[in-house]
């Protein structure tokens, strides 16, 4: 047990940015940040001590500041590090774009200091969160340090090394590492000591760091404008410090080294001594390449590689002279593409490097050797052994390719080198474990303890890497875990597993399980069918490779044993118990015995719920101990012998291009597309969810047509449009499926008509929503409504046959039902659906009325954020399209710049309709007087009159088609045809500008002001959630006075920011604050004026979220409950009214009559507080009734104001 | 005059306790409920029900949603505790309840596990309360079960708790058993310090428009204290321990009626939470003034005083009362 308790405190297994945050955490005094994933972590857990009271080594505990925007806390860190604090930040990708411009400030002003970055991708095409170099590179010209880390060791190691260097040299510096693979990789190291990081610290210097501060006790001026005489000048005197940077690491790394035994170098070489080929790579990468060397090497191979550590400044000498005499061939590889540069940045690098130093005969070569240069791993692309091995192949090669690509399939420029895909390098005594798993059943949070446990209870060392899906319901992980008696330095996913766990039955039917799973190895199935009968259940292609691979099988019925032991969906540790158990098989010697393992697995279970109760852990403990007598082996048969196979994962009637791509996708199978397969602009197909049938929900909504008032409710409520309604003539149902429901239509203007609702059960994903919002109950059964939830596996057959028929019925179109009533406006097709949101999605909603009531004439701006990724994360997208192939046409930006980005397609479109209309009207004699003034002086408000409109402009196209066509006409043909192009832009259109409320309250502000302020005609819908749902839950001035976020772990202190009374103080902005919850007719209303208003329109959503902790089918009644509350009053403010005489602002809801509490403590959000910090919460919840009491009156004067009659347009 | 009451073995200045209500989650109204003049309190009850819901809740909704998608692997900041999910916060009050009065300090539990009802007894005699209060809130809806396990069921958790811990226990009983005379000194036997009659369950009511049962709590009115006046008048003499009156006392002459059944104690919260803290002193003051009017130098002079064993009219708390009542209702009453 001592010994246990020496390797415990010995070794860590963390990840990446707990790593740097560790370090960060104990070195500054000033914290200033901003959530960017993959780096959010690194600032939630810098907060979280903090706010334990975790002091730094000077016994200071660090303040911890969330900015708006990461611009602003590079500002804010400018600004602390001038006062004299020693200070830090944490980002990626945009948010270090953002940082850019003051990084040139701190750098240029030689300050100390180092910036953690999680490297990722830059969005270009495309958004991607995942690791590459491509933002570091962006900042190598700020005159900032660049320093990489390869490994988890390493990052801890480097960001003091860091510290240490930034001190003494005072050039400012860049720490970075591969976002996802190295920031939420977890492995085992070794931590540093708080002796070490004390004694790499010098305190003279960070007392001369502070000299340099500002202070009006010793008064200077820093910041001057510099005029053509002098700034060039200035600018060179940093030179030295540049110069004496290299040393200064160099010297930090052997003091290091000398502490704790860890040698580092600028530049560190492996592999031969008499190496002819050499590859130079950093970051996570490098870890792979070194891997292979050393096999490499060991098969006789003269191969090497350096490992860049100090990017920047760049020591031309040092790295020359780490190579070894013999090279030949250098390949460079760069995790960063620079379209239309010589190279990217590393190649460069070395090339200059190399030719500049043979030059000045400091070489250890006489003879130049060959460099290349290639691109790998952009966003998170796998780098294999393989790969690297290729690499090499390239360099042996008598002209090896230059410029050239591994790791995908070029068959457009030719870049790409091929590689050997079954080359694996991996040992045997490396067990390598894959398991499946669903999200919601704590797959992954168990499989995190696992490989703590290991790695802190064993010898082995032990590496965890997840692969998330990309949507937030029904989504899938992989978890891939490795241990070994080494280091485990694979920086790729598992390529053959000796273990896989499958934790879902039904991925059986999706997906190729044990593609990855080796000869002999073992294989566990979570399995609602016993040993004896589970071989039945499987595919055709299952059974083949559990007999030709040979595998061991195991079941177990988790969900039983979850279910019996109150543990619900969370199949976790059962698994994770079963899993140990299989240990010994694995791995062919006894690493932890049953016992052990189980206690540690109960330590694990204690350490990570302890807090939550004892309920919850002796919850757990009892499914530990059920596990063991539910698993069984399955006698596998000698021979196969299903007759089914998986089925295709698209349907033959997808388009080509989801037939092609999209359903690869899906597969898994994207690595595998060829360059050619994919848009070169990032253009892609509208509507492509429907053909993406995920069948994720156990229950779906099933409809009582004897009970239904046909309201509607449940068809506007669906976050994933798959319950709709359509009112038909009995004809139509001809031909209906024997199960098709109907009724008669209780629709006045179509009381002879039939009334179908129909659920679309392969799309649902089982929220409920639908349920609470039903008002008709059963009178006989009240627990029955007029929609229920029942098992979808029984009706999905006859349901997906129903609602294909359904599909082939009518939708109403706008022209032909009451708008502004939901009963009836949910009758017209939604054009957004089937989206990846989280089941009982808030926001979803919104989007699908705006779809309905304006989606066939919309641009949509939508900002970076929950609705970006939902709306627009391949594989599959739901803005979709009417049968006249129009649809809202969805696009994004950034997070920043989003009421700017739609603000530009406004003002497009209005520069568009001028032209159009100079161009009329100068052909108005050879088009037609009466054509075109009918189009120049259309009034497009209503429905029938855009309707109108759009035909007219029909009418005009095949004028100008004829006209084209004629030789009369040749002379101006030229203008016809501009017309021709420029003549849908006289058909209305609406833009509307979407995002959450880390966008409209915070970051992006500073732009939506501005554009409220254009008068311009946009919309733009505020979802909000009141925190950065997409990032996981972070604060933003949106946050509510007494709820939990992140970075408000005490409660938020201060209220809400009212951004809607910001607005309307210009007088001329539409705003109207909704909760569709609380009033479905006001939400509508507010949507159809805000559309139709010819000006700048704001809508503020109440949205219900996940991170407001508790079961959102209750949605809606919480939205309610908000608005009886008084804490979300609903109101509209309409400058049109002004106009007209009366007071703008109308309350559209009434005086508090639910208390506070009554609303807020459903929510875990407001209710974990009591659990914490009753007293604060007491507290906090005094002061938020104030707000309510405040904000009511406040509204209340708003609107009791007489009128000033005169307008404010 | 002298009001100064045993209860249980505690030394009371009077006989006035505010029972188990929302008033006592707070210290300093457990302050001015002594500056008001309680003669001890009762602390709201410990649910052990409610701390398992709770560990269940706060965890089901910090892990709703994790590790899902890459972005958004947590919602929720780890706090550093959670007080709510145990018994703790719960001890605390009880520690600091004791260390802020000089009043004897009850406190209340209910339980639903034979381990919870004795883990949290243990604890809260650990915590310094000086007495023990259970609170038994059992519907027992299951068919098979009978009357004598019900019964046993209370027997038995009473005994547990006795063996368990070493300061008074009381046994808060509901008015639902077919054989409450019985019942009681089974409980007297199992080692009960004092019975309190009766608990006051909160009966749902009906929401005929929207088709549901709602919960609806109403505060006692006088009238409700005749069912335990009764009862507390029919044991008084006849079980070995102190009964304690509870629902509906709301005046001094409630009070007076209470120690004229036979009642040590009368409890009270309706009273308080309509009309305020200051009513204890009021009530106080009027017991006294009436006892001094009515010539009596002690409560122990009034207690009892009016029990069935005092009365003249024995027969008045049996049956032939309630035949009185019932034909006293003439056609003027339809």
């Amino acid at each position: 047990m001592a010994e246990q308790e020496e390797r415990r405190d010995m070794y860590q297994t963390i990840d990446g940015n707990q790593a740097a945050a560790a370090v960060a955490h104990k070195v500054n005094e000033v914290i200033a940040i901003y959530p960017i994933t993959p780096s959010s972590p690194m600032g939630e857990l810098a907060d979280q001590w903090s706010a334990e009271g975790e002091t730094n080594i000077w016994g200071s505990v660090p303040l911890v500041v969330e900015m708006q925007a990461e611009g602003g806390a590079a500002g804010a860190v400018h600004g602390s590090l001038q006062a004299g604090a020693l200070t830090t930040t944490f980002t990626a990708s945009q948010g270090l774009m953002l940082m850019l411009p003051n990084m040139y400030k701190i750098a240029g002003e030689l300050t100390a200091t180092v910036f953690h970055v999680a490297a990722r991708s830059l969005a270009a095409q495309a958004l991607s969160i995942f690791g590459d170099h491509s933002d570091v590179m962006a900042a190598r010209n700020t005159g900032f340090a660049l320093l990489a880390s390869n490994s988890i060791q390493e990052v801890m190691d480097f960001a003091l090394i860091a510290q240490a260097a930034t001190l003494e040299a005072r050039v400012p510096f860049l720490h970075f590492f591969d976002g996802f693979r190295t920031s939420h990789e977890l492995n085992k190291i070794e931590p540093l000591d708080e002796s070490v990081i004390r004694e790499m610290v010098n305190d003279d210097l960070v007392r001369a760091h502070r000299a340099r501060a500002l202070t009006p006790d010793n008064p200077f001026i820093r910041g001057t404008a510099q005029n053509p005489d002098v700034f060039f000048q200035a600018r060179e005197t940093v030179n030295p410090y540049y110069d004496k940077t290299p040393g200064i690491v160099q010297e930090a790394m052997d003091k290091f080294a000398s502490l704790t035994g860890r040698q580092y170098q600028l530049f560190d070489y492996i592999g031969a001594e008499d190496a002819e080929r050499v590859v130079v790579v950093m970051g996570s990468g490098a870890e792979t390449v070194r891997e292979t060397v050393n096999y490499l090497v060991d098969q006789g191979e003269k191969v090497g590689a350096v490992i860049v550590r100090l990017y920047r400044p760049f020591a031309g000498e040092a790295f020359v002279n780490t190579l070894p005499a013999t090279v030949k061939a250098i390949a460079a590889l760069d995790r960063t593409k620079e379209p239309g540069a010589t190279g990217e940045p590393l190649y460069l690098d070395l090339v200059s490097a190399v030719v500049e130093q043979l030059g000045e005969g400091n070489t250890p070569f006489t003879t130049a050797p060959k460099i290349v240069g290639g691109r790998y791993g952009l966003s998170s692309k796998e780098f294999t052994p393989a790969m690297v091995k290729a690499v090499f192949d390239n360099l042996a090669q008598e002209k090896p390719k230059n410029h050239f690509t591994i790791g995908i399939h070029d068959d457009v420029s030719h870049t790409s080198l091929e590689w050997d895909g079954s080359l694996s390098i991996e040992p045997d005594d490396v067990v390598r474990a894959v398991f499946y798993g669903l999200g919601a059943d704590g797959t992954v949070g168990a499989n995190k303890n696992s490989i703590k446990i290991i790695g802190e209870n064993t010898e082995k060392y032990a590496q965890g890497y997840f692969v998330y899906d990309s949507k937030k319901s029904g989504a899938r992980t992989v978890s891939h875990l490795r241990f070994g008696p080494r280091p485990i330095h694979s920086t790729y996913l598992i390529e053959s597993a000796n273990f896989v766990a499958c934790h879902q039955f039904s991925f059986v039917e999706r997906y190729d399980i044990l593609s990855l799973a080796e000869e002999g190895a073992t294989f566990l199935l979570n399995s609602p069918y016993g040993a004896g009968e589970v071989w039945e259940h499987l595919p055709r292609s299952m059974q083949e490779q559990i007999v030709d691979k040979n595998l061991k099988f195991y079941v177990v019925d988790a969900y039983t044993v979850a279910d019996e032991t109150g543990m619900g969906r969370r199949i976790n540790t059962i698994m994770q118990t079963c899993f140990f158990s299989l240990l010994d098989e694995i791995t062919g010697e006894p690493l932890l015995t049953k016992e052990e393992a189980i206690r540690e697995i109960k330590e694990a279970i204690k350490k990570t719920y302890g807090k939550r109760g004892e309920t919850v852990v002796q919850q757990n403990y009892a499914a530990v101990d059920a596990a063991l007598s539910h698993m069984h082996k399955v006698d596998v048969p000698a021979e196969v012998t299903s007759d089914w196979e998986r089925p295709p994962l698209v349907p033959a009637a997808a388009p080509a291009f989801v037939q092609s791509v999209t359903e690869r996708i899906i597969a898994g199978e994207g690595d595998s597309l060829p360059v050619s397969a994919l848009p070169d602009d990032g253009t892609y197909p509208s509507a492509t969810t429907q053909w993406e049938k995920r069948n994720i929900a156990v229950e779906v909504p099933v409809w009582d047509p004897d009970v239904c008032i046909q309201c509607g409710k449940c068809v506007f409520v669906c976050p994933h449009s798959v319950i709709r309604q359509k009112v038909v003539e009995p004809a139509a149902l001809e031909g209906a499926p024997d199960t098709f429901q109907h009724a008669d239509a209780r629709f006045r203007e179509w009381s002879d008509h039939q009334y179908t609702l129909q659920v679309s059960v392969e799309d649902c994903t089982g929220c409920a929503l639908c349920v609470e919002a039903c008002p008709a109950k059963n009178k006989q059964q009240p627990k029955f409504k007029a929609i229920n939830m029942a098992p979808q596996a029984p009706i999905r057959e006859q349901e997906v046959e129903n609602w294909e028929f359904f599909e082939t019925l009518p939708y109403k179109d706008a022209t032909e039902v009451k708008l502004n009533q939901v009963k009836y406006n949910q009758l017209l097709e939604p054009l957004f659906e089937f989206s990846g949101a989280c089941a009982g999605c808030g926001e979803t909603p919104y989007l699908k009325l705006l779809s309905q009531l304006f989606g066939d004439r919309t641009l949509i701006a939508n900002a970076t954020g929950c609705s970006s990724i939902y709306g627009g994360n391949l594989p599959t997208t739901p803005w979709a399209k009417n049968d006249e192939g129009r649809g809202p046409a969805w696009s994004n930006s950034l997070f920043e710049d989003n009421a700017e980005f739609g603000f530009g397609m406004r003002v497009a479109l209005d520069q568009r309709i001028v032209a159009a209309t100079d161009l009329l009207r100068s052909l108005r004699q050879e088009i037609g007087a009466d054509l075109s003034d009918a189009i120049i002086f259309a009034d497009q408000v209503a429905e029938d009159e855009v309707v109108a409109q759009r035909g007219r402009i029909g009418e005009l196209k095949h004028r100008l088609d004829e006209m084209l066509d004629d030789e009369q006409y040749a002379e101006i043909r030229p203008q016809l045809q501009n017309l021709h192009s420029l003549a849908d832009a006289l058909v209305k259109k609406s833009v509307w500008i979407v995002g959450g409320d880390g966008w409209a309250y915070d970051i992006g502000y500073g732009g939506l002001d501005h554009v409220l302020a254009s008068g311009r005609n946009v919309n733009v819908l505020v979802l909000d959630t009141e925190v950065y749902s997409n990032t996981g839950g972070q604060m933003s001035k949106a946050t509510p006075r007494a709820a939990v976020a992140k970075f408000a772990a005490a409660g938020k202190p201060l209220p809400k920011k009212d951004l809607g009374m910001l607005a309307i103080t210009y007088g001329n902005v539409y705003v109207a604050r909704i909760a569709m919850g609380a009033s479905d007719r006001q939400t509508v209303q507010a949507f159809l004026e805000a559309e139709a208003y010819d000006g700048p329109s704001l809508i503020i959503a109440y949205t219900h979220c996940i991170a407001h902790g508790y079961d959102l089918r209750y949605g809606l009644e919480q939205q309610d409950a908000a608005v009886k509350s008084g804490y979300w009053p609903l109101y509209r403010f309409n400058p049109d009214l002004e106009i007209e005489g009366k007071n703008p602002f109308q309350l559209d809801s009434r005086a508090p009559q639910l208390p506070l509490e009554k609303y807020i403590y459903r929510e875990g959000r407001y209710r974990m507080l009591t659990q914490s910090a009753p007293e604060q919460a007491e507290r906090l919840l005094e002061l938020a009734k104030a707000d309510v009491q405040n904000r009511w009156e406040q509204y209340e004067r708003l609107s009791r104001q007489e009128p000033s009659g005169n307008g404010n347009k | 005059m002298d009001l100064t009451t045993k209860y249980m073995g505690l030394n009371l200045k009077n006989p006035i306790v505010p029972s188990s209500s929302p008033l006592s989650r707070h210290i300093s109204t457990l302050r001015r409920m002594e500056d008001a003049g309680a003669g001890a309190v009762v602390l709201y009850s410990l649910f052990e029900e409610e701390i398992r819901m709770e560990s269940k809740t706060l965890n089901e909704y910090l892990v709703q949603g994790t590790e899902i998608y890459p972005e958004s692997i947590t919602f929720f900041p780890e706090a550093p505790s959670y007080r709510m999910v145990g018994p703790e916060a719960y001890l605390e009050h009880v520690q600091r309840a004791k260390a802020a009065l000089d009043i004897p300090v009850i406190a209340s539990l209910n339980g639903v596990s034979t381990g919870g009802w004795i883990e949290y007894a243990s604890k809260i005699e650990e915590a310094g309360a000086d007495a023990l209060e259970l609170n038994i809130y059992y519907i027992p809806t299951q068919s098979e079960l009978t009357g004598g396990e019900v019964e046993d069921i209370y027997v038995e958790v009473l005994r547990d708790v006795k063996q368990a811990v070493n300061i008074p226990v009381a046994m808060k009983l509901s008015p639902y058993f077919s054989a409450l005379a019985n019942m009681s000194h089974r409980l007297v036997d199992a080692g009960a310090d004092a019975l309190i009659f009766f608990n006051r369950f909160y009966q749902p009511d009906l929401d005929l428009e929207n088709l549901e049962v709602v919960p609806h709590l109403v505060l006692s009115e006088s009238y409700e204290m005749r069912l335990p006046l009764r009862w507390i008048a029919l044991l008084y003499g006849r079980v070995e321990t102190d009964l304690a009156l509870t629902t509906g006392v709301h005046t001094a002459e409630d009070v007076l009626k209470g120690l004229a059944a036979g009642a040590t104690v009368s409890m009270m919260a309706s009273e308080l939470l309509e009309n305020g803290l200051g009513r204890i002193g009021e009530i106080l003051a009027d017991v006294a003034l009436w006892l001094v009017e009515n010539e009596y130098n002690s409560l122990d002079e009034l207690r009892g005083s009016l029990s069935q064993v005092n009365v003249a009219a024995p027969a008045a708390f049996e049956r032939a009362n309630y035949i009185q009542v019932v034909s006293s209702y003439g056609p003027g009453y339809v």
